[in-house]
């Protein structure tokens, strides 16, 4: 009974996560159940994440966490004008993370991390109507960073870490709206790249004047992921010199931006703690998604994203209910990127609020399982894609967009 | 404690997944579009190769998966619609086999020859589809290719039209008995655009039959009796309204709409100033003294005369061509005073030169210039050989079309009126493209052929862009007469024409 419910987890699970754009901020159990705060929260070996600096206030000589949310998004579209409509498919997202931070003297400690802030999994119907847009993406990226965290006197704390990022993409479209070889079957292109692989970099600051207040800030570099030579493969294209597809090269770069955190916490009656962060993301860095293709017959691929930077607003509180159990919930605001204009089908996400909630459960002085949970609540938007051209003519992609997302996460944190 | 927590998220996810999205009001739940006042249950179209989605000079798959009534359907589906059946054809090639043997031919394709340059030719391929073993119908879609307004009812027709043979539920048959035997609650009709369109696509071959009553006597390229078509057409309309709740009519387009007749100009010889002096030359005593010889015998008019005048002069000419519409003069010429050779009394005997007044067709396009015989580069079409009958549409062919068609148009009207149907002006709509262009979301949909999007390769049929545009002035009528919300299509998303190579 207990396999058939896990695979429930897994197998019946939808695609798709995150906050705005393809940030998916599923960093930490402790942490996403306090409305993903924690630059300013000190926890657990989560911080590795959140606020290096604060890894060296933790009072274990050994912190280590891992977890795995699964992610359950729908998208569905309608266009009242056609009586056109879409949801995407049902796939799986389990975003992963793991930490480890150990306390090297009283002023000095080390971490390494490994996670996934950026990803997108959405399948559409092959030759839905938005096909010309996008059937299917998968985007992933792991991030391995190792830390280092260091003390400064009484009140102040460092700590940062080089950050390797090693990623794919696999993304299908349709080359437009209406072309098809002679049996009608619709002409598509995929392009594919794996090992990905660029560097980037993390840094934060703590500030504790007293027991009971924390300041912090968190600095992530932009990490341009640069695909050269991947893979484009074109399906169903006619025999004709009108439509030179042919399968090729291609070189692409997908910016994934740099982000500032700063927020505070405070601990209060004892047993309570409450935590307050503001993220901004600097998706200005994603203006466009060009696809360079190697073979100089094939038109370039130029695709108008021109996001806006975009802040989030998150607030946390957490109470030490007994000795086994401590309760947490979190809200959050999330401001989109996405601007009036550019709504595409890839990454449908207007604002949302996100709802969260989760425990930990002591066991024993060494081990704690965290379990989350996150209801993100779209509105439902009316929202175009106006930067598709053909032949030179915008034609807009427009409809309604409503979007869900659950997801139920579980980790584990061993100190020792 | 550790496997209670998995549990409990187990059981939550079983929950989330039918936690589907939800809209404030889904596009697709019950009563969104309504259907008003019709019931579309089961739609019945009626009609010729337009009805059929016949395309590029042939009936295929994804044609008629783009036929003006299977968009229409789709869009029924989602206002309460039901199924909709078609007579699909077997392949994407075109071309219909008779026990074996090709009686109809393939698709047309854009081709680029080996000098880059585009054009239509017909794609190379064995069709599979074969009238003997074809599904019997009846089917939703009764769109007969060649199908004119008094055949519907002809019992047999199938003998006579392939095309109705490979789907008709017996020998003796009608498309409209088929089509009635489905007990439509709704039904189209597009009906007579052949009764007119067979003679003038072929250049006015054929015979004006107004004033003849007894369609078993005319030709495939007459124009049908205005009267002949009333009573058909009127019998049609009473037959697929016993059981409908409604229906839409549609009229007939002129000619002038469609790139068949408007894609290759009149003027169309070019010639260097040498050329057309020596061509005038020979022309010079015909001019000078034959022709207001013959005006001044009263054997033709002065403006006759005046018509058959033959001038060159360098740049782009009209060409030469028959006109039996024009007195036949082969036999004077070869008499006093004149004593002309037989062979160039035949050839002056209908002779003028084409003007502005008149339509070349089409296919016109590969004759006008060529040199039909190798060993005599001084015979060219249209210069020194007068251009087929069959290649032009004269004003007075031009104006027969247009009596019977408006004749024609009147009854579709009238009977729309005098039932209560829905009914689309065609004409205007098709009219309309032709001049000024429809705009959509990517462009303006024109009747320009290859390139205006409207109509496919043989530049008489649509293309899916053209029947999905159809598709939408009917669903306008029909959302009219019947308080109705069918929703429309964008037509940006259908296809235009073919490109491939061989």
């Amino acid at each position: 009974m207990k396999k058939v419910l896990l695979l429930a987890v897994f197998a019946l699970a939808t695609a798709i996560t995150y906050a705005g754009g393809y940030r998916v901020s599923l960093q930490g159990q402790k942490s996403l159940a306090m409305g993903h705060t924690g630059v300013a929260v000190i926890n657990s070996s989560e911080l590795v994440f959140f606020n290096p600096a604060g890894l060296v206030h933790l009072e274990n000589k050994l912190n280590i966490s891992a977890g795995v949310s699964g992610v359950f998004a729908n998208v569905s579209y309608q266009n009242e004008n056609f009586g056109d409509y879409a949801e995407t498919d049902n796939s799986t997202s389990t975003p992963l993370y793991f930490y480890a931070s150990y306390q090297a003297n009283d002023w000095l400690a080390f971490g390494l991390g490994v996670y996934t802030p950026y990803g997108s999994s959405v399948t559409y119907e092959d030759d839905w109507a938005g096909s010309h847009l996008v059937n299917n993406i998968e985007l992933q990226a792991i991030f391995i960073q190792p830390t280092v965290s260091f003390k400064i006197g009484e009140y102040l704390s460092f700590g940062g870490g080089p950050i390797y990022a090693t990623g794919s993409v696999n993304f299908n479209r349709n080359l437009n709206r209406t072309l098809t070889d002679l049996d009608g079957n619709r002409s598509n292109v995929t392009i594919d790249a794996t090992g990905i692989n660029e560097w980037g970099w993390t840094v934060g600051a703590m500030f504790r004047p007293t027991e009971e207040l924390t300041i912090g800030a968190n600095y992530r570099s932009k990490i341009d992921m640069n695909v050269e030579d991947g893979d484009a493969t074109f399906e169903n294209i006619p025999n004709s010199p009108l439509t030179p597809f042919e399968d090729t090269t291609f070189d692409a770069s997908l910016p994934l931006p740099a982000e500032i955190t700063v927020g505070l916490s405070y601990q209060f009656c004892e047993k309570w703690l409450f935590a307050f962060d503001v993220n901004r993301v600097f998706w200005d860095a994603y203006e466009s998604l060009d696809i360079d293709f190697a073979n100089e017959n094939i038109p370039d691929s130029k695709n108008a994203r021109n996001y806006k930077n975009a802040s989030t607003f998150r607030f946390g509180i957490q109470y030490d209910a007994t000795k086994m159990f401590t309760l947490r919930a979190g809200y959050y605001f999330d401001e989109s990127p996405v601007q009036d204009g550019y709504f595409a089908p890839e990454t449908p996400r207007n604002d949302s609020n996100g709802y969260t909630a989760g425990l930990t459960v002591n066991v024993g002085d060494h081990f704690e399982v965290d379990a989350s949970f996150l209801y993100l609540h779209f509105k439902e938007v009316d929202a175009s894609y106006d930067y598709y051209f053909e032949n030179g003519q915008a034609a807009p992609f427009g409809g309604t967009y409503k979007n869900n997302v659950f997801v139920p996460g579980l980790g584990v944190t061993y100190k020792m | 404690m550790k496997n209670t927590i998995k549990i409990c998220i187990g059981l939550l996810a079983i929950g989330l997944v039918s936690c589907e999205v939800e809209f404030d009001n889904p596009v697709n739940s019950e009563g969104f579009y309504d259907s008003g006042t019709a019931n579309l249950s089961t739609y019945v179209a009626v009609g010729n190769s337009l009805t059929a989605g016949y395309a590029d000079g042939a009936l295929y798959i994804t044609g008629q998966e783009n036929s003006y009534p299977n968009i229409m359907a789709q869009q029924f589906a989602k206002a309460g619609g039901g199924d909709f059946t078609q007579p699909l054809m077997n392949d994407n090639i075109g071309g219909l086999l008779l026990n074996g043997t090709q009686v109809a031919e393939n698709r047309y394709i854009l081709a680029v020859d080996e000098n880059g340059n585009p054009g239509p030719v017909r794609l190379v391929g064995t069709p599979t589809t074969d009238v003997a073993t074809s599904a019997a119908g009846p089917f939703n879609n009764m769109g007969v290719p060649g199908a004119k307004s008094f055949h519907l009812g002809v019992s047999g027709y199938g003998a006579l039209n392939p095309w109705f043979a490979r789907f008709q539920t017996s020998a003796s048959a009608t498309v409209l008995g088929d089509a009635v035997s489905m007990s439509p609650s709704f039904f189209s009709l597009w009906i007579g655009n052949n009764d007119i369109l067979a003679y003038a696509t072929s250049g006015g071959l054929g015979v004006d039959q107004t004033g003849n009553l007894d369609p078993t006597t005319y030709g495939f390229n007459d124009i049908t009796d205005p009267n002949v078509f009333a009573a058909s057409y009127s019998a049609q309309v009473d037959a697929l309204m016993a059981t409908s709740s409604g229906g839409v009519l549609l009229n007939i387009p002129d000619v002038t709409s469609i790139p068949y007749f408007t894609t290759v100009p009149a003027r169309s010889i070019p010639l260097d100033a040498a050329t057309a002096g020596a061509l005038n030359a020979q022309f010079a005593l015909y001019n000078t003294q034959v022709l207001p010889g013959l005006a001044q015998a009263g054997i033709i008019s002065a403006d006759e005369a005046a018509a058959r005048q033959i001038n060159f002069s360098a740049g782009v000419n009209f060409p030469i061509m028959t006109d039996d519409d024009l007195t036949d003069l082969s036999g004077i010429l070869q008499g006093p005073p004149f004593f002309l050779p037989a062979a160039t009394a035949a050839l002056l005997g209908q002779l003028r030169q084409a003007n502005n007044n008149d339509l070349v067709v089409l296919t016109a396009a590969s004759v006008l210039g060529s040199t039909p015989d190798p060993g005599n580069p001084q015979g060219v079409i249209g210069v020194s050989i007068p251009v087929g009958d069959q290649y032009v549409l004269t004003a007075v062919e031009q104006g027969r079309v247009a009596i019977a068609a408006a004749s024609y148009n009147a009854t579709i009207q009238a009977i729309a009126d005098a039932n209560g149907l829905a009914f689309v002006d065609a004409k205007s709509a098709l009219a309309q493209v032709a001049s000024t262009g429809v705009p959509y979301d990517a462009g303006m949909l024109t009747s320009a052929f290859v390139t205006g999007g409207a109509f496919s390769l043989d530049g008489v049929h649509p293309t899916p862009r053209g029947y999905a545009y159809t598709a939408n002035l009917i669903i306008k009528a029909i959302n009219r007469k019947y308080d109705a919300t069918i929703p429309y299509v964008n037509i940006g998303t259908y296809g235009t024409i073919q490109a491939s190579n061989n």
